[in-house]
């Protein structure tokens, strides 16, 4: 998979959690693009109708907190989300997000500084985050984090697993 | 070498090599791996495309339908369809339905598959319900555990420990829920982020199992990646009941190192109630006097349980709930409610106006059951009270202990429960 990631700047507060994500009453869905149509609908209904595939989030404090819901990553990737900028993230959320391959870069000062509705490139390689002229540097991933994302997720990472 | 905490010391029983240090990477294998009928499905698509042909141990591990049980629709009866047959085809036991389950984490204690030292994986955020035991609960989304399903293990960061020391004796009117809102109101949502929450301290000993679960269970919404409680005489008996082989209590070294500190006087505590959208904005009830409410609801994971049925039904009985507010009452498993029929309290709630529902996640999420409309209040002694957590994003729910959720039925507004208990009972 790509390591880096260019899209137009979407903005959240802190503490947008699963609920508000993807709401409870579509947690019997699972296919991607029946999700993906109710992204945000409970903070944001418009959401789904302003974002572009590639786009990133650039978020406050403890994004993703609450149910371990993995229909919210599934649903943000479909609506087109390529990485998302934080302040702080829940750690499920976290974990749900790479083993999905939807990379979450933590990087308080660029989840901060990123302009809304401006490009925006996230690069893993170095993990560094950069608008116009602005370049930030977010907090280096551990090894198993990375090597999950390198394979594209956790689902094929366990399928190397099982075929060594 | 420095002291241990219980949590390291769990986690360091699990591991290949007998070690846990705190900020670490280590590979874990549960005892068990809990699933339900929402994140089981995805999980179980994962299970295949992993290539993956069967799990690691049917024996440990535990699916449930609770969430959207009884199926209130066709999607939901083909994610329990998907369940049933993930079961089947791997000859896992311990699949459960509604007549025979409950909700997960009150199931999982009742059917004596958590005791001192245990490790629960689940494909749930709540899973952390299990400290109530002096076990770890933690958890996870469903290609995690499909992950777990595959190689019985999964890594994670072992996370620091923050020392909760409980002191006194509660008063009137105050449970294990205020004690977690306390909590969680002092740190905030995220206080505990990369922690697990140790529960200990004289205060332990006066708390039945049920108001440990209740306080348990809310860890995650305090941030933290785990919790555990003490283990002591109570929850080692508490096991016998249950049928849990014995296991020696996990206590930590006295000389153990916390990222902090915190003290509770229960004693200082009054019931509390959380304001929507944030569990973390816990206040005294009686600030909120004369709050309206449409509905209430007493169930879930946090709070379904004997100990808080016997507390609505305290408040019930000879009384009634008022005109225009609707009371739902949600055992948390098959077991509470016969248990609940047999001492007569589902009866007390059923005369003051109350329906009673088969145990079910229900409207705790949103999902059926009493969702709420645009406009409308709810009390719950549920756990979470985010934005349309119930139903529509325009309502709101306040948190609070079955007997304030009870007061808050019969006055039609919130009031301190101790003043529904001195009015008149109407004549039995
Ligand atoms: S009762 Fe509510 S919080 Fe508990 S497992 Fe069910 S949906 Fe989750």
């Amino acid at each position: 998979m790509s390591l880096t990631f260019q899209g137009r700047v979407h903005r959240f507060g802190d503490e947008v959690n699963t609920d508000v994500i993807l709401p409870g009453r579509y947690l019997a869905l699972r296919k991607p693009e029946e999700l993906g149509k109710h992204c945000m609908e409970g903070i944001d209904p418009d959401f789904i109708h302003r974002v572009q595939p590639g786009d990133i989030l650039a978020v406050g404090r403890n994004f993703g907190c609450g149910s371990s819901r993995e229909h919210a990553v599934i649903a943000l990737k479909a609506a087109g989300v390529s990485a998302i900028v934080a302040v702080s993230a829940a750690r499920i959320f976290f974990r749900n997000a790479v083993n999905l391959g939807l990379p979450v870069i933590l990087c308080p000062e660029a989840a901060t500084s990123l302009r809304e509705g401006e490009e925006a490139r996230v690069a893993l390689e170095d993990m560094s985050v950069t608008q116009g002229d602005a370049a930030w540097r977010g907090l280096a991933l551990g090894d198993e984090v990375r090597a999950i994302l390198a394979a594209g997720g956790l689902v094929p990472r366990v399928r190397q697993a099982l075929a060594a | 070498m420095t002291g241990q905490t219980i949590t390291q010391k769990i986690l360091a029983a699990h591991t290949e090599d007998g070690r846990a240090e705190p900020g670490s990477i280590v590979t874990i294998r549960p005892d068990v791996v809990l699933l339900n009928d929402v994140s089981g499905p995805l999980a179980f698509e994962q299970f295949e495309a992993m290539g993956a042909t069967r799990p690691f141990d049917p024996a440990r591990i535990v699916l449930v339908a609770d969430h959207f049980a009884p199926a209130p629709d066709v999607t939901a009866a083909g994610a329990i369809a998907m369940t049933r047959a993930f079961a089947q085809r791997h000859g896992i036991e311990h699949f459960y339905e509604p007549g025979r389950g409950g909700i997960e984490h009150t199931l999982l204690a009742e059917l004596g598959m958590v005791g001192h030292g245990t490790i629960v994986f689940g494909a749930d955020s709540h899973t952390c319900t299990a400290g109530a035991f002096n076990a770890l609960g933690i958890g996870f989304g469903s290609t995690d555990l499909a992950g777990a399903l595959v190689m019985g293990q999964l890594w994670m960061r072992v996370p620091d420990s923050i020392r909760v020391e409980l002191v006194g004796t509660p008063g009137p009117y105050v449970s294990g829920k205020d004690i977690i809102l306390e909590l969680i109101r002092r740190i905030g949502s995220d206080g505990a982020a990369d922690a697990a929450l140790e529960f200990g301290g004289p205060g332990v000993a006066g708390l039945p199992m049920d108001a440990r679960m209740a306080v348990a269970n809310m860890a995650v919404e305090g941030g933290a990646d785990t919790c555990v409680f003490e283990g002591d005489t109570l929850s080692t008996t508490d096991m016998a009941l249950r049928g849990v082989p014995t296991a020696p209590a996990v206590l930590a070294d006295a000389d153990a190192v916390y990222r902090e500190r915190i003290v509770i006087d229960l004693s200082a505590l009054s019931p509390m109630v959380a304001r929507p959208p944030s569990p973390a904005s816990g206040v005294p009830v009686g600030q909120l006097r004369g709050q309206r409410v449409d509905q209430v609801y007493v169930g879930n994971c946090s709070n379904g349980t004997m100990t808080d049925l016997r507390q609505v039904a305290d408040i019930l009985r000879g009384r009634q709930v008022a005109p225009g507010v609707r009371m739902v009452v949600v055992p948390a498993t098959q077991k509470i409610w016969r248990q609940a029929l047999a001492e007569g309290l589902l009866d007390v709630m059923a005369a003051a106006g109350a329906a009673i529902s088969t145990p079910t996640c229900g409207a705790c999420f949103g999902g059926h059951m009493g969702i709420l409309a645009a406009g409308e209040t709810a009390i719950a002694t549920t756990n979470r009270n985010y934005r349309g957590r119930m139903g529509h994003p325009d309502s709101q729910v306040f948190l609070a202990n079955a007997w304030v959720a009870a007061a808050a039925a019969v006055a039609g507004e919130i009031v301190p429960p101790d003043e529904i208990a001195q009015t008149a009972k109407a004549a039995a």
